[in-house]
């Protein structure tokens, strides 16, 4: 049995355990190790990023622990069902705003007279108040982002992935987005494993910055952030451990265009 | 950053309102007139453009046996209207017509579900329910009729296996084309086997589905069509396909093109008055269809 979960009425330790985690996908030459033997903790309540350039194996791995796939090697614990943000919003343009989340509370087992508040409750949060009956195609961007993070936080799960969901934005949207983020992080107290290649949105956001090496992914350092929130991208000591972080990170890219 | 009176979730709220109303445009319904000039007038210019071709090539033919003007296809319709029977015809069709393929329907969803979502029956039933798609149904007459004898069950048999075909195949590829980051988006929501069906793979489908069924309306039509002419009875009732056959035993050149234009006709109104609104409603709510 590869995963367990946990039930969330014991006391757990961790929102996700990833232990001796290995990856591998059948290639044109055999087996291709993606992930190598990743073992991470996240605390309940932590807000961890992962941090690796692009096709190092992040989404495989946030996949895993989603449990959309399962590992070769290694087990994966979490604690309930995790919810996972997509890096295209996915939202389904069959629904409004407001029903893309209240389909999400009614496949928790919300009762129906409950969703329509909960759902305004949610799109409050992500201050969007007046989007409930909007199509996902009459949705800017970045609003569309902000209603998928509410479909996220309407399963309540205790643990929050995040798969690159504001790589596509603008710098400015995507600066209000962390703002938010934030925010919400620290209101509901969840559990987030947040994975970017983005160094610096990276320390913006983290108290934990892992960073993944290439090829295949193997956790190269960890960063305990102490800068307190609230904090700005711009901010000197964002910028000063975001320089240190991506010496290292070029320095685990270059040794590939060694051999 | 404390020089600032908003504190930073008030001014993060404030620039989100303004990228918001940046982001949002209003868009409004065209005028009248506009609709008037771009939906409307382009057929009835096109109508009467056939109907002076037709006016004019009345005389060089010179042959009412061969070509009734379309003032003698008039006076028959008033003649079948003034008798009674032209609605007669015109509802025996329709009502064949919609019945069978609402028994198209019932049949053909499931069997495109289950061809589209179980392995083992798509291996089996796919590949024939392709082929019968391009099978023309009006092959289905003869041994129809020798099957079930002369009445309407021959008309419902050629309809089904007209428009089944059309029904479950439209579903099947409206299946097939559903982006897969919605089913791994539904399955982390908790949207697994039927529930998942019913949530997310029948409403992401529905666009192919509904292409399905607008094709499925036109095979049923021809079909019926095809079935009316064709199987001659006094047990089948009135019906468009029947009146063709009344003018050609009548040599009246004028019922036969009366009978045409009706098939033709009514099979368009159909469409048009349920299946294009269905389909455009179904693109237009996903924003699939640019308003022109
Ligand atoms: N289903 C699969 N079958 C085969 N190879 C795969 C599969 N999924 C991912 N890979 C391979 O695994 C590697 C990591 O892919 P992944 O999508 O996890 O990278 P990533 O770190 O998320 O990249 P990006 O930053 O571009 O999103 C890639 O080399 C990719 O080709
Ligand atoms: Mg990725």
């Amino acid at each position: 049995m590869a995963t367990t979960l946990a039930k969330a009425a014991e006391s757990v330790e961790f929102a996700a355990r990833l232990e001796h985690v290995s990856k591998s996908f059948a290639g044109p030459g055999g087996q291709q190790l993606v992930l190598d033997d990743i073992s991470i903790d996240v605390a309940p309540g932590e807000f961890v990023t992962l941090l690796g350039a692009s096709g190092c194996g992040k989404s495989t791995l946030l996949n895993l622990v989603a449990g959309l796939d399962r590992p070769t090697a290694g087990s994966i614990a979490t604690d309930g069902r995790p919810a996972l943000m997509f890096q295209e919003h996915a939202l389904f343009p069959w629904l409004t705003a407001g029903k893309n989340i209240e389909l999400a509370l009614r496949l928790r087992g919300v009762p129906k007279t409950d969703r329509r508040a909960k759902a305004e409750e949610l799109l409050g949060l992500v201050r969007l108040r007046g989007a409930y009956g909007k199509r996902v195609h009459e949705l800017s961007g970045g609003m569309r982002q902000r209603v998928a993070l509410a479909r996220a936080l309407a399963q309540e799960s205790n643990l929050l992935l995040m798969d690159e969901p504001f790589a596509a934005l603008d710098a400015i949207t995507r600066d209000v987005l962390h703002d938010e983020l934030t925010r919400i992080w620290a209101e509901t107290g969840v559990s987030v494993l947040f994975v970017t290649h983005n160094v610096r949105e990276a320390v913006r956001l983290a108290q934990r910055v892992v960073l993944l090496s290439s090829r295949p992914g193997r956790i190269a350092r960890e960063w305990t952030v102490g800068i307190p929130q609230p904090r700005r991208i711009e901010d000197a000591p964002v910028a000063e451990l975001s320089l240190e972080i991506t010496d290292v990170l070029r320095g685990e890219i270059r040794r590939h265009g060694q051999h | 950053m404390a020089s600032t009176e908003t504190t930073p979730a008030q001014d993060a709220g404030s620039v989100e309102a303004g990228l918001d109303a940046l982001e949002t445009t209003a868009a409004g319904r065209p005028p009248f007139s506009q609709t008037f000039k771009n939906k409307i007038l382009p057929p009835v210019i096109a109508i009467a453009v056939v109907l002076v071709a037709w006016s004019l090539l009345h005389p060089v033919v010179d042959d009412p046996t061969k070509l009734p003007s379309p003032q003698d296809v008039w006076s028959e319709a008033e003649d079948q209207w003034l008798k009674g029977t032209l609605l007669e015809y015109i509802w025996g069709s329709v009502s064949r017509g919609l019945l069978g393929f609402l028994l198209a329907l019932v049949i053909g969803t499931p069997l495109g579900l289950l061809v589209a979502r179980v392995r083992f029956v798509r291996a089996a039933f796919g590949p024939i329910l392709s082929g019968l798609q391009s099978l023309p149904s009006v092959a289905w007459v003869a041994p129809a009729v020798i099957w079930l004898g002369l009445d309407n069950s021959v008309m419902f048999t050629v309809i089904l296996l007209g428009a089944v075909p059309s029904i479950a195949n439209g579903l099947v590829s409206g299946v097939d084309q559903v982006p897969p980051l919605f089913l791994r988006a539904g399955r982390t929501l908790g949207a697994t086997g039927l529930r998942g069906t019913w949530h997310i793979v029948m409403p992401a489908a529905l666009p192919g589905y509904v292409a399905g069924l607008k094709q499925g309306w036109a095979f049923s039509w021809r079909s019926l069509m095809a079935a009316e002419i064709i199987a001659q009875s006094p047990d089948m009732g009135m019906g468009l396909g029947q009146l063709l056959e009344v003018g050609r035993t009548n040599s009246s050149m004028a019922t036969v093109f009366l009978a045409i234009l009706l098939i033709l006709f009514v099979g368009i109104a159909i469409d048009l008055l349920i299946f294009s609104p269905l389909e455009r409603w179904v693109l237009r709510s996903r924003g699939l269809l640019v308003k022109s």
